[in-house]
């Protein structure tokens, strides 16, 4: 039976973003993870560590992420592992996330001067010292904001794993578009939703670069 | 793990992935032409002395790019109808894509204008060069050879991302791949194999549009 369009489904709509907050939560964790690897691989002072990181970031980097969620959805049961879609879908946007995590953290880790470790070897301070004292504290300063920045994408590419089948907030959409024929409110609803936690995301990610900017 | 992996059936279907990728381009190319053209607009409504363009074009930027493509794609082509837009596929794909990249453009663009110093548009005029002369020699190299990199880094995303089109049936390469995949039931192979030919489409332009800017801004013949 087709029934209006009403709050119950707003409310619907509003608690199934809570799959795509999770999704978006547990990729941030998970390609962080993998992100810090890539990074460090890819700033080793090891050639072949730097061409397989290299290698690794062009690949997720230069295939479309919708097909690498489809990919990992029916390769993963041919290595027998039975994965559902929320597996599919938090494994591949993980490893999504790790390669653009891996290259803006290279980039704030290079982009901390030369000198920061010239000056701290001129103090006497060992390597690891002179990381975790004096160049990481200003990497991670300038990496707050462009990681930020990634959020919002990650939470608009959450959508795509509603082609494979996982619940959240686009698929949500469609389910409740199917049961009211109500397609346009629906989506503009589920559109405002996915507005409200993206441009939070946004303007968090402006106002910390802003205030980089003031400490500089 | 019993599973035997056949790529060779999939061979018979090289020439639908050869139309699947000419179709790709063509969507690219369309989204990039439609979504600057766009751009360029919203572009100039952003330094606009009226305040409500202004806040139109900033509006629509945001709106845009704190919503998912996918979500734009379903209201143009599942939204529009009741409404009394009725759109197939292909051209509702076109219109998401090129809306969504009207506002990536926009910034692209805006960031092209502000490359060039003013500096540089009042030493042309010095120089005698009249208004035009001075943006054709002047500003527009500077500003395109500023705008370039994120140009052609866009026209890759966008390859990618018109691979979401084919969840509302627009045909392009991904489209093929359910295609291939209904005949032979070989998904794994089928979808490993056109998300490498993605691959070797990115690298391909990425290596085009490198070439270009060698040929154009690096290698230049001195005028």
């Amino acid at each position: 039976m087709i029934r209006e369009f009403g709050s119950v489904d707003v409310i619907y709509l509003i608690a199934s973003a809570r799959w795509t907050v999770l999704l978006a939560l547990t990729a941030m964790v998970g390609g962080g993870l993998l992100g810090v690897i890539v990074a460090v691989l890819r700033v080793a002072p090891f050639k072949p560590f730097n061409w397989l990181a290299i290698g690794y970031i062009n690949l997720i980097q230069g295939t479309p992420l919708l097909g690498q969620l489809f990919v990992f959805f029916f390769g993963l049961p041919l290595i027998g592992l039975s994965v559902d879609a929320w597996t599919a879908a938090a494994l591949s946007l993980s490893i999504y996330a790790s390669a653009f995590f891996g290259e803006i953290w290279r980039g704030s880790l290079q982009s901390v001067s030369q000198r920061q470790w010239e000056a701290g070897a001129a103090l006497g301070l060992t390597y690891s010292q002179r990381l975790g004292h004096v160049v990481l504290p200003q990497a991670i300063r300038i990496s707050i904001a462009p990681t930020v920045g990634f959020l919002v994408q990650l939470v608009k590419n959450t959508s795509l794993t509603a082609l494979i089948g996982f619940v959240e907030l686009t698929r949500a959409s469609q389910i409740i578009s199917g049961a009211t024929f109500a397609p346009l409110p629906v989506y503009l609803t589920a559109a405002a939703i996915y507005f409200v936690i993206c441009f939070s995301l946004s303007q968090l990610a402006r106002m910390l670069e802003r205030r980089l900017h003031v400490a500089r | 793990m019993s599973y035997n992996f056949k790529f060779d059936v999939l061979l018979r279907y090289l020439p639908e992935i050869a139309h699947g990728v000419l179709l790709t381009l063509q969507f690219s190319i369309v989204t990039m032409v439609f979504g600057l053209a766009i751009g360029l607009v919203v572009a100039i409504a952003a330094i606009s002395p009226l305040t409500p363009i202004r806040l139109a074009a900033r509006a629509y930027v945001e709106a845009i790019r704190n919503t998912p493509l996918l979500v734009q794609l379903f209201i143009v082509f599942f939204g529009l109808p009741s409404i009394g837009i009725r759109l197939d596929a292909n051209t509702a794909a076109l219109i998401a894509l090129s809306i969504n990249m009207g506002a990536y453009g926009a910034e692209i663009l805006r960031a092209g204008f502000e490359a060039v110093r003013p500096s540089q548009i009042e030493a042309g005029r010095s120089l005698g060069l009249t208004a035009g002369q001075t943006f054709r020699h002047v500003v527009l190299f500077q500003a395109v050879k500023s705008i370039y990199p994120a140009l052609a880094s866009q026209f890759v995303l966008i390859m990618l991302t018109t691979s979401v089109v084919s969840s509302i049936g627009a045909t392009e390469l991904f489209h093929q791949a359910a295609f291939i995949d209904s005949r032979t039931y070989r998904s794994f192979e089928t979808y490993t194999l056109i998300t490498v030919s993605y691959l070797v489409l990115t690298l391909g332009f990425r290596a085009f549009f490198a070439a270009i800017y060698w040929a154009v801004f690096v290698r230049r013949p001195r005028r």
